[in-house]
């Protein structure tokens, strides 16, 4: 069999039936073979957009996504989606196309060394030189991807490769001595993270992001009513527990909700499951959270102890070391520490100043979740991605889907079109900022082509509003490039130029007549919500500040 | 407080393993002090000995992040209770008039002179860390004209693998 329609077919195999990309020389014969294949292949308009479309599908689906994209610039354009998606854990195959391997290292046209580019943005990647190894390649690329921490994987496959013949034989298993995640925690370990939640009197649950990798939530709200203890998550973790719940604190950190913070801060223990203590979610490593003893559990050894100290660490999957502790905890009233945290609550809600005249971004958020709550939202980077975690109330696990770790503007509206294509009768809207719309704008017209129907709402202020935040807040207001003149600039008539319906707001009142417009029709919308230019985003942390050193903007 | 430490990594023997180790240092922030690489008793296994520098909490990422790679399959410190050796070849300037004078060094340290030319030796020497380094001090004086060092290699004693 040519090795290419053995590609497709092993693709097929591992149950693969969306693959986002673009063709090019070096991978034309592995085009030709998914000619003839039931997998849709989506025709992203960059490659970027291609690995951040798998990697949105794969986070909205907990399948892994996959990107093909040929050798050279096609290879290297992959290059941030698939740090991206290292960052947040997100499970992804990327196959690229490579020169014939008799031309590799002579500086052929379009050959890129992609393998050596990416070694330290992918969990592993390969180069395939013999064809007999080809099969067994993809077989651990997608074990790879999708067990123990997931993570982005690359195969780069030389032209000559794809074109040889080769025995069809799909390897059953995988075997790799170096690589044996744990999924079990230690029982002892377990024993020790129970009694400390037993003697606790403040406990805390931080859920990461590790809650939806390992489908852990009902696990996570069954050990939280069990305790009971109040949830907070990282912006990776919302979803973890509905954020409707009683016991829901929102997300912490930099921007997080004042009382989520403050009760960290106060917390005696800290369960943190699937997280990995970022600088963004803890703030000043040192002061984080002084009078809790901390139980970290996570399947990656390495997250644990590298940011913060940890009192009992717990090696394993969520899910199931999640399990093993709630068989053993008994219920506890804790009457004083839960009405100090009502109490933190009621005093330090999230609030902004509302306005009859001018559109806040806020208030976009907030009617975006009024009307769709069940929608899939991405977002963008800056301050979209900030008034989305705060505003949005996310419900369902894989509900919300941001670039956390990375922080690439330009990721949520190919992100979005991802989890679109996986649930096509979803409404999936895209928060967006104007400045990071702008970075992939291009997808309007794979949007129009395969009648994608997604909803960007664009919070515009002609700004790189959190750069020029934090020129306003630290560099006494000197907006050093960061203002975006454009007045002539219509994100409406460029939709409708690509065939996309394209709306403008301007006032505050015609914000919901907008959204029902958008949901209802049934194309890629995309509406230019005119908002207050500098508005900031509240509450705010300054980087490398403890979490009691909260700016309030008052 | 920093001080050095020896880990031995067995690798799986495919190319371009060295390059993941050796990026991984550089992209963490770890300084690599020395490092061997070599076959072992599997053909399909390489053994790196590796001497880093840095406090316990560094060791420690050193060793995890070094065990997330898909083709390392173990690590261990080897900082204490080990043998450690190391070869160095010292090409050292030796006329006439000092040769005896630098053989008869060379026999103390049990060293041997692998090389013998008009006004010069070459001398191997193999040894711990401390013997060669004193080795090199004393020949100092007679002008070394050239050296090359292997890298520590390390096993730990007894039956422990």
């Amino acid at each position: 069999m040519r090795a290419a329609d053995a590609i497709v077919k092993a693709l097929e195999m591992e149950g693969v039936e969306h693959v986002f990309g673009i063709p090019g020389g070096a991978i034309l014969e592995v085009y030709d073979a998914l000619y003839d294949s039931e997998i849709v292949h989506i025709l992203t308009r960059h490659e970027q957009a291609a690995v951040h479309a798998a990697d949105g599908y794969a986070r909205a689906t907990g399948k892994v996504g996959v990107a093909f994209a040929t050798s050279g610039p096609g290879a290297t354009n992959t290059v941030t989606g698939i740090a991206t998606a290292y960052m947040d854990s997100s499970p992804i195959v990327v196959m690229t196309g490579q020169v014939p391997r008799a031309m590799i290292g002579n500086d052929a046209f379009q050959e890129a060394d992609i393998t050596g580019i990416t070694m330290p943005i992918t969990k592993h990647n390969y180069l395939v030189t013999d064809e007999r190894q080809l099969l067994r390649t993809i077989k651990e690329a997608f074990y790879i991807a999708q067990t123990g921490r997931p993570g982005p994987v690359l195969i780069d496959l030389p032209r000559d490769v794809t074109m040889a013949d080769i025995e069809f034989e799909y390897p059953e298993k995988v075997d790799l001595i170096g690589y044996k995640p744990k999924t079990k925690g230690h029982p002892k370990q377990i024993k020790k993270a129970v009694d400390l939640i037993m003697q606790a009197e403040r406990p805390i649950i931080l859920a990461g992001g590790g809650v939806r990798l390992s489908n852990a939530h009902e696990e996570v709200l069954k050990l939280a009513e069990t305790i009971p203890a109040f949830v907070v998550t990282t912006l990776m973790g919302k979803g973890a527990i509905p954020e409707t719940h009683p016991l829901c604190l929102g997300f912490i950190g930099m921007h997080g909700t004042k009382y989520g913070n403050y009760a960290v801060m106060e917390a005696d223990l800290i369960i943190a499951i699937g997280c990995r203590f970022s600088d963004r979610t803890v703030g000043k490593f040192s002061e984080f959270a002084p009078n809790a003893k901390i139980i970290h559990i996570d399947i990656d050894p390495a997250e644990i102890g590298k940011n913060v100290r940890v009192d009992v660490p717990i090696v394993g999957d969520a899910k199931s070391v999640l399990r093993e502790m709630i068989k053993m905890i008994k219920h506890k009233q804790r009457k004083e520490w839960f009405d100090r945290v009502e109490e933190l609550r009621r005093k330090y809600p999230l609030k902004y100043k509302r306005d009859e005249n001018v559109i806040k971004p806020q208030f976009v958020v907030e009617k975006v979740f009024e009307l769709a709550p069940d929608a899939i939202v991405t977002t963008e980077v800056g301050q979209n991605q900030m008034w989305a975690a705060q505003y949005f109330k996310v419900k369902h696990p894989r509900q919300f889907i941001t670039s956390g770790g990375l922080g690439t503007m330009g990721f949520g509206f190919p992100a979005a079109m991802g989890a679109q294509v996986a649930f096509p009768d979803r409404i999936v809207v895209d928060i967006a900022g104007d400045g990071s719309f702008l970075m992939n704008i291009q997808e309007l017209a794979t949007c129009v082509d395969y009648d994608i129907p997604v909803k960007v709402c664009i919070l515009n202020n002609a700004y790189l509003g959190m750069v020029r935040q934090w020129q306003q807040l630290f560099y006494r207001r000197r907006y050093s490039a960061t203002r975006l003149r454009y007045p002539e600039l219509s994100f409406e008539k460029i939709a409708k130029g690509f065939g996309a319906h394209g709306i403008t707001v301007e006032k505050p009142s015609e914000v919901e007549d907008a959204l029902k417009e958008a949901f209802e029709i049934d194309k890629p919308v995309v509406i230019d919500f005119h908002v207050e230019v500098e508005e900031n985003v509240f509450p705010f942390v300054p980087p490398g500040r403890s979490l009691l050193e909260v700016l309030d903007g008052e | 407080m920093s001080e050095r430490r020896t880990i031995a990594v067995l690798v799986e023997n495919k190319p371009g393993v060295l390059a993941r180790v050796s990026s991984l240092f550089r992209r963490r922030g770890f300084n690599i002090e020395s490092l061997a690489v070599g076959t072992t008793e599997r053909e399909d296994i390489s053994r790196m000995t590796i001497v880093v520098k840095g406090d316990d909490r560094t060791l420690e990422q050193v060793m995890k992040q070094l065990n997330k790679l898909i083709e390392v399959i173990k690590v261990s410190d080897l900082s204490e209770n080990s043998v450690e050796r190391e070869l160095a070849l010292i090409k050292v300037h030796a006329p006439p008039a000092k040769r005896s004078e630098i053989i008869e060094i060379a026999n103390i340290f049990r060293a041997r002179i692998v090389d013998v030319a008009r006004d010069s030796f070459i001398i191997e020497i193999t040894g711990d860390e401390d013997k060669i380094n004193a080795f090199v001090d004393l020949m100092r004086q007679f002008g070394i004209k050239e050296m090359a060092r292997t890298g520590k290699i390390s096993m730990a004693r007894g039956s422990k693998t």
